[in-house]
């Protein structure tokens, strides 16, 4: 860690930078964690602003996937954590976003092997040097959860509405505790179903998390497309759910303000008499 | 509209089960994170039923049930006897019991909502 210090200030001649660190948490798995993660990542990076993705699902290594990037990462997390390279030489640059930067996992090593206080060091350094640091935690609430929070003073929570996404939503919020702002994004909105009450609705999910919305992203097929190809679909002009995390980065940056749009699927009268959306 | 119509057939949309059951599990979830608010609750339940009778406190027992429909709040409480006459309630500054005292306030303010429709109010 003592290189990471030293290097920080070499590396940046200009005054430092202290950027804002951010989790993005869930606790349970197979919410969207690490798409939410890349997406916002790529859209706050197309904003222009410097950002940093950072994985910290160490021994599931997905982040890099999601990106498109596994081909291009050379060194992860523990080979700087452990001195054998230099943050410069671990983070992966991307082609489509200039200012973006990918701090992978190490894949065949375990959450026990990183050292809470060193990944704090770690995150505290990235921010020296970029204007987000964006953190992609692992599912569950051990080790690896712990190390993911440690260096963040602020959380996104990722809630799909179901009753067991919520409920460890609702933990999470929890462990987090009282110092960190914490914002809610709900994934995998399918208002189609809200509508026919199959589904419940971002009203109930937040009426339990009582958060700060975020965004609301809906459950599209297009997601699944662009992480078949490794193309963030945030960097999809074309895309409603990309506009959606387009805007969630502008929130971030406190470009756009105001509550976000929650998406509504329209009843049958507002069909037949061709209401607004 | 859709849930109207569903409701008349007697079966409630799914969604309101999910949030029903959703009520519930958090409910069941913050008493047993909150052990010394459940302590709090139960000390001053003691304290309000021995000014009218005299309460076996070591066999006490105050319990939460996750039931089909409700958490319930179950207090077994052994009477000894009943008081001839109601001692009066406890002056504002209690008698000095540090760890009591300062009686801990619950984790997150925004649990409260949770408690809307149980038996016992429990946060």
């Amino acid at each position: 860690m003592h290189e990471l210090m030293q290097e920080a200030p070499a590396t940046s001649a200009v005054p430092r930078k202290r950027g804002r660190a951010i989790v993005v948490t869930s606790g349970k798995g197979e919410v969207g964690n690490t798409t939410t993660t890349a997406n916002t990542g790529a859209a706050l990076g197309a904003t222009g602003a410097s950002v940093v993705l950072v994985d910290a699902d160490v021994g599931l290594r997905n982040l890099d996937i999601v990106l498109g990037l596994e081909a291009r990462v050379r060194h992860h997390v523990l080979d700087v954590l452990e001195g054998h390279v230099t943050l410069d030489d671990a983070l992966v640059t991307d082609k489509r976003v200039p200012t973006m930067r990918l701090l992978a996992a190490a894949q065949t090593r375990e959450k026990d092997d990183v050292d809470t206080a060193a990944f704090r060091d770690l995150i505290s350094a990235l921010r020296d040097r970029f204007d987000y640091v964006l953190i992609d935690c692992p599912a569950g609430i051990e080790k690896g959860f712990a190390n993911a929070i440690a260096g963040a003073d602020e959380a996104i929570i990722v809630c799909t509405p179901e009753v067991a996404a919520v409920r460890d939503a609702d933990r999470v919020v929890g462990l987090l505790g009282d110092g960190r702002s914490v914002q809610l994004i709900v994934n995998r909105l399918r208002p189609e179903l809200v509508r026919r009450g199959k589904m419940l609705s971002v009203e109930d999910v937040n009426g339990i998390l009582r958060l700060p919305l975020l965004g609301v992203i809906e459950d599209a097929p297009d997601v699944i497309v662009s992480t078949n190809r490794g193309e963030p679909v945030a960097l999809d002009p074309a895309s409603p759910v990309g506009e959606s995390y387009r805007q969630i980065a502008q929130r971030i940056t406190g470009t756009l303000t105001g509550v976000p749009e929650i998406p509504r699927a329209r009843s049958f009268f507002e069909k037949l008499f061709g209401g607004r959306k | 509209m859709f849930e109207f119509i569903q409701r008349f057939f007697g079966k409630p949309a799914s969604s309101a089960t999910a949030k029903e059951r959703l009520r519930l599990v958090l409910l069941s979830d913050h008493l047993s994170l909150a052990p010394d608010v459940v302590e709090s609750l139960k000390h001053d339940l003691l304290e309000v039923i021995s000014r009218y009778c005299e309460v076996d406190v070591a066999n006490c027992d105050v319990t939460f049930e996750q039931r089909e429909k409700q958490v319930a709040m179950l207090a077994n409480i052994p009477i000894l006897s009943m008081r001839s006459r109601p001692a009066p309630p406890p002056p504002p500054a209690r008698e000095p019991d540090p760890p009591q005292a300062a009686a801990p306030r619950p984790r997150r303010k925004r649990r409260k909502n949770l408690a809307g429709s149980t038996t016992a109010p429990a946060t």
